[in-house]
């Protein structure tokens, strides 16, 4: 019987590398640098292409003790969630690759309270920083702008950027060596719209990671699934604006679920609460990754171990 | 070698020479309009040749040849229920779809005490998502030493679920289909070592085999396949030994290519996939090509997870979910709670009820049929105008539930605000926010 070929796609194209913080040999004070993208073939396909750098862990901490969080979130960081430094330094602790820096919309938020928070969290930990605002506009720019200058040469990613809302954050971003994270609701063409738009302004397309959005396990992952893998496939056949390295927020959605959220009054099929939860963060970070995702930024201490096993576990080389 | 539909048509009755054939030609019988209509689709792996009951022998090999799904429909059968795994014709769900939702079993041991309880509580398992009744698909009962018979009698009268024996010896997988009568098990499994009698047991009960290579080649994991098959069984299941991460995904990923683009029969079979006790690495064998996934132990918290995560892969991307029309409660509401309106669209719905259920603010959600589409999306086509949300109004029994009449309706249909007053005499209709996401902020200081 002639013997079987084992079946390897040609791609042409190959996903961007884009480094995350600068050490202090190059203008900013992280430990460590965190470099991802560069692949050649889809996700852990060690057989068919390269993929120099594993996916990296984001863990996200809030800038004060979050008010709606599920209570076994709050349990697992205990105290620190008081204070964004030492909980910066728990997360770091915790296995994280990145810490994200989350802003939550409050009454004492704004440019100098962001920037002296930004530098709490810099020299509470050495990893990687991204800083997201809390998601409106003009509060987003308000911010972001003093926290880029006081982050300066330090490459952190500011986000988000949306296609209603990315010229002052960009523009930030430009004049003070960050990166900028680009997010679309779940459509490859508005991702790549963006990227151009974003690109336009003259940032660097090493500096734009590419943020397609995603649902939670559930509620709605198939989309954000399909649309990455579409992205992967897309990049891997040259089209070069859709090469960039891909980061999700499987963490923030999983958390917002009632399955994760929920204690009380629901149906006994859906099993223990804490397992449950952490089972919903888990399984939609891993379901992400094996579509593409380069960055996922999760919440619960738990899931960082059992997602760096996933993730260490598929960069064997077989 | 794939025929082509042009090709297929003529060897279907509307090209017969046979004026007995020819007189069936266009009967419609299989489903479609025309017989040229049913070829291409049997070109494209969208039909069964056996849904014409009117094509000729000699055209009916050649067809059988080339109209076999590359990848072989297995069933397993039991007296509750039947599980159809295979038949896939993509290796991306954007592509088309993923048909056949992978069997989830849960392993038993013939020297567990508790085999029985376990397969009981797997039985009878079931949750509801969007409306659906998600369940579990069978036990794996495994021959470690105890009364194996007797164990597969007990697992059955316990569960109605299909059966997957794990043994590799012969005699033991004869006594348990033997025990197992009037269900189809598939036993698992052939090896180099064992095949031929392995075979021969699992032709005598019409049961499909699973062909075992541990950490070898495809050349030889076909090779095997090729021997059972020769030896009269036809319901071949694949197991190519792969048991971590990292080679599970690259061999799986290899023979659903194999089977898709190349064509390759000798290995177009469904694959069985083992996940040991880690939910992460089942998520990773239902999204990527197994079969079959045989998990170690029952446990509703990883079960409901899983199940989730395989019908939303499963789901059909050219049909999105739709959630059923009614009222529905968040936060548990009281009467003089809020009342608002947004569409059956699944991804709109859960925007909405996540925004509503993360703020804790209690409110009345009613989900207006809008055939399944999106706010803007329903709204221009006409499926989600005043006469709908007024239909939902007035048929869903809101005055038994809410004592006020306020409708707060999604920013982006404002324009339906007059028209919805016409309709609905003595109510106020308020317009919400476009975004979900702003629906806390708006109920806190717009709603009281």
């Amino acid at each position: 019987m002639p013997a079987i070929e084992i079946p390897k796609d040609k791609w042409n194209g190959k996903v961007r590398e884009i480094t995350l913080g600068a050490t202090s040999a190059d203008g900013g004070s992280r430990t460590k640098t965190v470099t991802i993208g560069g692949e050649t073939t889809l996700p852990f396909l060690h057989f068919e292409g390269d993929i120099p750098h594993p996916p990296v862990i984001a863990v996200e901490i809030q800038d004060r003790a979050p008010d709606d969080w599920s209570p076994v979130l709050l349990e697992a960081w205990g105290d620190v969630v008081n204070d964004v430094a030492a909980w910066a330094k728990a997360a770091e602790e915790a296995g994280a690759d990145l810490i994200v820096l989350k802003f939550s919309l409050h009454d004492g938020l704004n440019g100098d309270y962001a920037r002296k928070t930004v530098r709490q969290v810099l020299e509470a930990t050495g990893l990687p920083l991204i800083v997201f605002g809390p998601g409106q506009a003009e509060i987003d720019n308000d911010i972001l702008v003093p926290v880029a200058e006081e982050g300066k040469g330090e490459r952190l990613v500011l986000g988000v950027c949306e296609d209603k809302n990315y010229r002052t954050i960009v523009a930030a971003a430009l004049a003070h060596g960050h990166l900028v994270d680009a997010r679309c609701p779940m459509d490859v063409n508005l991702s790549k719209q963006l990227n151009i738009l974003i690109s336009d302004m003259g940032m660097p397309m090493e500096r734009i990671v590419m943020d397609p959005t995603t649902g939670a396990l559930g509620y709605g992952i198939e989309y954000g699934y399909s649309v990455m893998e579409r992205l992967r496939l897309a990049a891997l056949q040259g089209d070069s604006m859709t090469q960039q390295p891909m980061l999700v927020t499987p963490g923030e959605e999983a958390w917002r679920t009632k399955e994760a959220r929920a204690g009380d009054g629901i149906p006994e099929a859906w099993g223990e609460w804490a397992e449950r939860a952490v089972n919903w963060e888990i399984l939609t970070a891993s379901t992400l990754l094996e579509s593409g995702a380069d960055i996922v930024v999760l919440r619960h201490p738990e899931s960082i171990k059992r997602v760096r096993t996933m993730i260490e576990a598929l960069m064997e080389k077989v | 070698m794939a025929l082509t539909g042009i090709q297929i048509y003529k060897l279907l009755p509307g090209s017969s020479k046979n004026p007995e054939v020819k007189k069936h030609a266009n009967c419609k019988e299989c489903g479609f309009p025309t017989c040229l209509a049913f070829a291409m689709k049997l070109g494209q792996k969208q039909a069964e040749l056996s849904q014409c009951p009117y094509v000729e022998e000699e055209s009916k090999a050649q067809l059988e040849a080339s109209a076999a799904p590359p990848i072989r429909l297995i069933t397993l059968s039991a007296d509750g229920r039947k599980l159809e795994v295979g038949n896939e014709t993509v290796l991306f769900r954007h592509e088309k779809t993923f048909y056949h939702q992978p069997g989830i079993f849960v392993r038993v041991k013939d020297t567990q005490a508790d085999a029985a309880d376990v397969a009981k509580a797997v039985g009878e398992y079931v949750v509801d998502y969007v409306g659906m009744d998600l369940t579990l698909d069978g036990i794996a009962v495994e021959a470690a030493g105890g009364d194996f018979a007797a164990t597969v009698a007990a697992v059955k009268a316990a569960c109605p679920f299909p059966l997957i024996f794990l043994t590799e010896d012969p005699a033991t997988a004869d006594a348990g289909l033997k025990a197992a009568e009037g269900i189809r098990p598939l036993v698992w499994a052939a090896t180099p070592d064992n095949w031929e009698a392995m075979a021969k047991v699992a032709k005598a009960a019409d049961a499909p085999l699973a062909v075992r290579v541990d950490g070898g080649s495809l050349d030889e994991l076909a090779a095997l396949a090729e021997k059972v098959r020769e030896a009269g069984v036809e319901d071949i299941v694949l197991d190519p030994g792969a048991r971590d991460y990292s080679s599970n995904l690259s061999v799986f990923t290899q023979l659903r290519r194999l089977a898709l683009k190349q064509n390759e029969r000798k290995v177009g079979y469904p694959l069985i996939a083992f996940a040991g006790d880690d939910p992460v690495l089942a998520g990773q064998q239902i999204a990527k090509y197994g079969g079959f996934v045989v998990l170690d132990s029952f446990s509703p918290a990883t079960a409901y997870a899983l199940l989730v995560m395989r019908a939303n892969i499963f789901t059909d991307p050219q049909k999105p979910i739709q959630v059923q029309p009614g009222i529905y409660e968040i936060n548990d509401p009281k009467p003089g709670d809020p009342l608002m309106v947004t569409t059956n669209f699944s991804i709109t719905y859960f925007a909405v009820a996540n925004e509503l259920e993360s703020s804790g603010l209690p409110a009345w959600l009613m989900v207006a049929d809008a055939e399944g589409m999106s706010v803007l999306t329903a709204w221009a086509a006409g499926k989600f105008d005043a006469e709908r949300i007024a239909k939902g109004v007035n048929t869903m029994n809101v005055a038994d539930k809410i004592s006020h009449q306020r409708l707060i309706i999604p920013g982006h249909v404002a324009v339906l605000m007059g028209e919805l007053e016409e309709e609905l005499p003595g109510w106020e209709i308020n317009v919400g926010p476009r975004e979900a996401v702003d629906l806390p902020n708006y109920l806190k200081t717009q709603w009281g």
